[in-house]
């Protein structure tokens, strides 16, 4: 008994000398990097770890708007010509000084590194000239009037020149070149378990309260809340839904959410006369295409119990959405709201339509890609079945989803979008335009909706590089495509969650991103 | 005997010739890992280039000879989402897993034969009867749980160990060893007790059926009648002759 109660004091001891590097913050991330090079692989974990020690001329606050990073002011001089004022006395973490001439070689560097699965020259593309008229000022040029280019340029992570000139991805990965002008430096990488960085103390923007940082990767989820709570880690993001309640009542632990920019909606093939998988209510082929019907199309979210959704299956974690992104995000119309659920208007509706008996459908959706995915689909498949549309569901691995939707497979399909650009024209592009390659709308337009009106609406906005006149338009083309034409059924906007031991405090971000150097003392 | 031989190599060369067909087509036909790696957000001509920049936009019938010729000369070709040598990739966790492996079968023989032994020398005691009970339940509960139930003990209650990851590591001759010092070891205790416990419920029952069954033998007998003490003919005679199963299977499970 006696010896019992000295080893508990021993452990006791051992544990109070291990927390008490105050000076520390070890964090439980949900994915493993894939490389550390900032510009290999377009992937939010990679982005997540370069944000500490890389920096960008733009930079994003926690409700995705846009703040002076690297560049102090940028302004369009015309339309499609833009001038930046860098930042003064910024050193990289060798000691040099940062100057234009590594902006314009980092940007040079991002489409030509080799083997990457994923590249950043999406954001590069539309610059066609770069100039440095002096030592702190640049000059961008693009083909055609490309207003989101401040946006784009918060995804380049800027490398100093002679990195950007020599350096290939194996020497980020050995930390060779690991060499930014972010709040922490570089220390060790060992692959698929942690990232270790030391605070920069010559960062220009505020001081970053941690002087070592501990970026732990921890993919079962599980494992991480345990973690959190024997106080292995101070920190832990994407805590599972199922956790969350529990967590909450937690006296150790604080909870921190954020609705995010990734909306969860249902595409309709809208464009086909004879669907894949639409079906009369004995099984037979129907001759026309029902969701081409916007009767249609309203009277399936009408039927959705958002509400009940979002309480039930996501315990809280989303928020019920009637547009393409939250209402704080520019670019969002102010007249679209959730719709509430009303299943006797929605039989109204198919009646008018000419189903007064309803039909039958498949709904097709993933079922590891986005949170609760599956029980979703279930649940939305019961709600339209309830109103008249005997709704079949089939779920499938990401990767075969994903490839069967592009080949346009389906009928009907459960998705998300997430809006990095923080604005309405990302998924208003790329789920609602038509699809074309030559005006790179509709990349995921996988109901192939179309309408011209929305279009021109889309495209003129598009050219204005006036923020306050292109968000009122965008806000239109929201309106008429959501509102009037129902090209999409929103279904919930997700909610990411951190969790913290108490005492410490973090802003959820709507971008989901885990930045070590936004974690303090809670006042 | 030649012609056994050579007809034995040629039916090893056709099944791996037709596992390799089934692997890489069966892979092929379960979807496309461009739609996985491209970021959603990318445009046709970002889908075309990475595709182009991991060899998927060749024919499959190439795809496949480019992968036979890299498998033959040993290269398992480049890993798409780390952009790395596969082969890399795979060795950087060997020592990892190789150390767990060893500490679990350490703790499974060393805790395991001694155990065995008591329950077979004397299988009437309570003693044994609690060891045979406990070892049906090593071998019963499934691991996921036990690995769960461990860390909420130890990690989350008790907070002795930690509850994920791997410990410092130190470069012992060349490989990055962490079950060498404290610190390391500690990471590595609760998943190694977890993957014992299978183990241990094995020997020890190994173990305990051997001693049942040897001490019946005449060689053991005789060495009693001989007036050889008990720890001599317990030590040196039947341990010797039970051990021969017992590294047989020691070395099935190591390799598992």
């Amino acid at each position: 008994m006696k010896l019992g109660r000295y080893v508990l004091a021993l452990a006791a001891a051992l544990l109070a000398v291990g927390g008490a590097g105050a000076q520390e913050l070890v964090v439980g991330l949900s994915t493993p990097v894939t490389a550390l090079d900032p510009h290999f692989h377009n992937l939010s974990p990679n982005n997540n770890v370069a944000d500490h020690v890389f920096d960008k001329l733009v930079h994003k606050d926690a409700k995705e708007q846009l703040r002076p990073g690297l560049a102090e002011s940028w302004k369009a001089l015309d339309d499609t010509t833009w001038e930046l004022k860098l930042r003064k006395g910024v050193k990289w973490h060798d000691g040099t000084e940062f100057t234009a001439d590594d902006v314009i070689a980092t940007i040079k560097r991002i489409p030509n590194v080799p083997n990457s699965p994923a590249s950043f020259a999406t954001y590069t593309r539309p610059i066609t000239d770069i100039a440095a008229p002096d030592k702190l000022t640049l000059r961008l040029k693009t083909a055609r009037p490309h207003p989101l280019l401040p946006n784009d340029l918060v995804a380049i992570r800027i490398v100093p020149k002679h990195i950007a000139e020599t350096a290939k991805t194996e020497d980020f990965n050995s930390g060779k070149a690991m060499i930014g002008t972010g709040p922490y430096k570089f220390k060790e990488y060992v692959a698929g378990d942690r990232v270790v960085l030391e605070r920069n103390e010559g960062y220009w923007g505020p001081k970053p309260y941690w002087k070592t940082v501990r970026l732990r990767m921890i993919t079962n989820a599980p494992a991480r809340v345990a973690a959190l709570l024997a106080g292995d880690v101070q920190m832990i993001e994407a805590v599972p839904t199922a956790d969350i309640a529990r967590l909450q009542k937690e006296p150790r632990v604080t909870v921190s959410s954020a609705v995010s920019n990734r909306l969860i909606y249902l595409h309709m093939d809208s464009d086909r006369d004879k669907s894949p998988y639409v079906f009369d209510k004995s099984g037979k082929p129907l001759e026309k295409n029902p969701l081409k019907d916007v009767r249609v199309r309203k009277a399936i979210s009408l039927a959705i119990d958002r509400d009940a959704i979002v309480s039930r299956i996501m315990e809280g974690q989303a928020q019920p959405a009637g547009q393409l992104l939250p209402d704080f995000f520019p670019g969002t119309s102010k007249k679209l709201v959730a719709p509430k659920v009303n299943q006797d208007a929605a039989k109204k509706l198919l009646a008018e339509a000419g189903y007064p008996n309803g039909f039958s459908i498949t709904l097709h959706s993933p079922n590891n890609r986005y949170i609760n995915d599956e029980k979703v689909a279930q649940a939305i498949a019961q709600f339209l079945t309830r109103a008249g549309i005997d709704t079949k569901l089939e779920a499938m691995p990401s990767n075969v989803f994903f490839s069967r939707a592009g080949k346009l497979e389906f009928s009907f399909f459960l998705a998300g979008w997430g809006a990095e650009t923080g604005e309405t024209s990302s998924p208003l592009r790329a789920l609602i335009g038509t699809f074309s390659p030559a005006t790179g709308m509709g990349q995921a337009n996988r109901g192939r909706f179309s309408d011209d009106g929305v279009d021109a609406l889309i495209l003129t906005a598009m050219t204005n590089i006036d923020d306050t006149k292109r968000n009122l338009m965008l806000a239109a083309a929201c309106d008429k495509a959501i509102g009037e034409l129902q090209a999409i059924v929103p279904v919930h906007y997700e909610v990411s969650s951190w969790a913290l031991r108490k005492g410490l405090a973090y802003t959820g971000r709507a971008d989901q991103y885990t930045y070590a150097f936004e974690v303090r003392p809670a006042k | 005997m030649t012609v056994y031989v050579l007809r034995r190599l040629a039916q090893t060369l056709l099944v791996l010739a037709i596992t390799s067909l089934l692997v890489f087509f069966g892979l092929y036909v379960v979807g496309n890992p461009v739609e996985i790696l491209v970021n959603p957000v990318a445009d046709e001509v970002e889908r075309a280039r990475a595709a182009a920049a991991l060899g998927l936009d060749k024919p499959i019938v190439e795809q496949y000879w480019v992968f036979l010729k890299g498998a033959f000369t040993g290269e398992l070709g480049t890993s798409f989402v780390f952009g790395r040598s596969a082969i890399e990739v795979i060795v950087e966790r060997m020592p990892a897993t190789l150390e767990l492996a060893f500490l679990a079968m350490l703790i499974s023989v060393t805790l395991g034969v001694p155990l065995g032994l008591y329950a077979g020398l004397k299988p009437k005691s309570w003693v044994s009867k609690t060891i045979m009970a406990g070892s049906i339940l090593g071998f019963s509960l499934p691991t996921f749980w036990v690995g769960l139930i461990l860390i909420l003990v130890f990690a989350v209650q008790l907070g002795w160990l930690p509850s994920t990851g791997r410990g410092p590591t130190v470069d012992v001759l060349g490989l990055q060893l962490s079950i060498v010092h404290w610190e390391g070891l500690k990471y590595a205790l609760l998943p190694a007790i977890n993957l014992a416990l299978f183990k241990l419920s094995l020997i020890i029952r190994l173990t305990r059926a051997q001693v049942r069954e040897q001490s019946l033998l005449d060689y053991i007998k005789f060495a009693r009648a001989k007036g050889l003490p008990r720890s001599r003919v317990i030590g040196v005679h039947l341990l010797k002759n039970i051990l021969i199963p017992l590294v047989t299977v020691v070395g099935l499970e190591l390799v598992r």
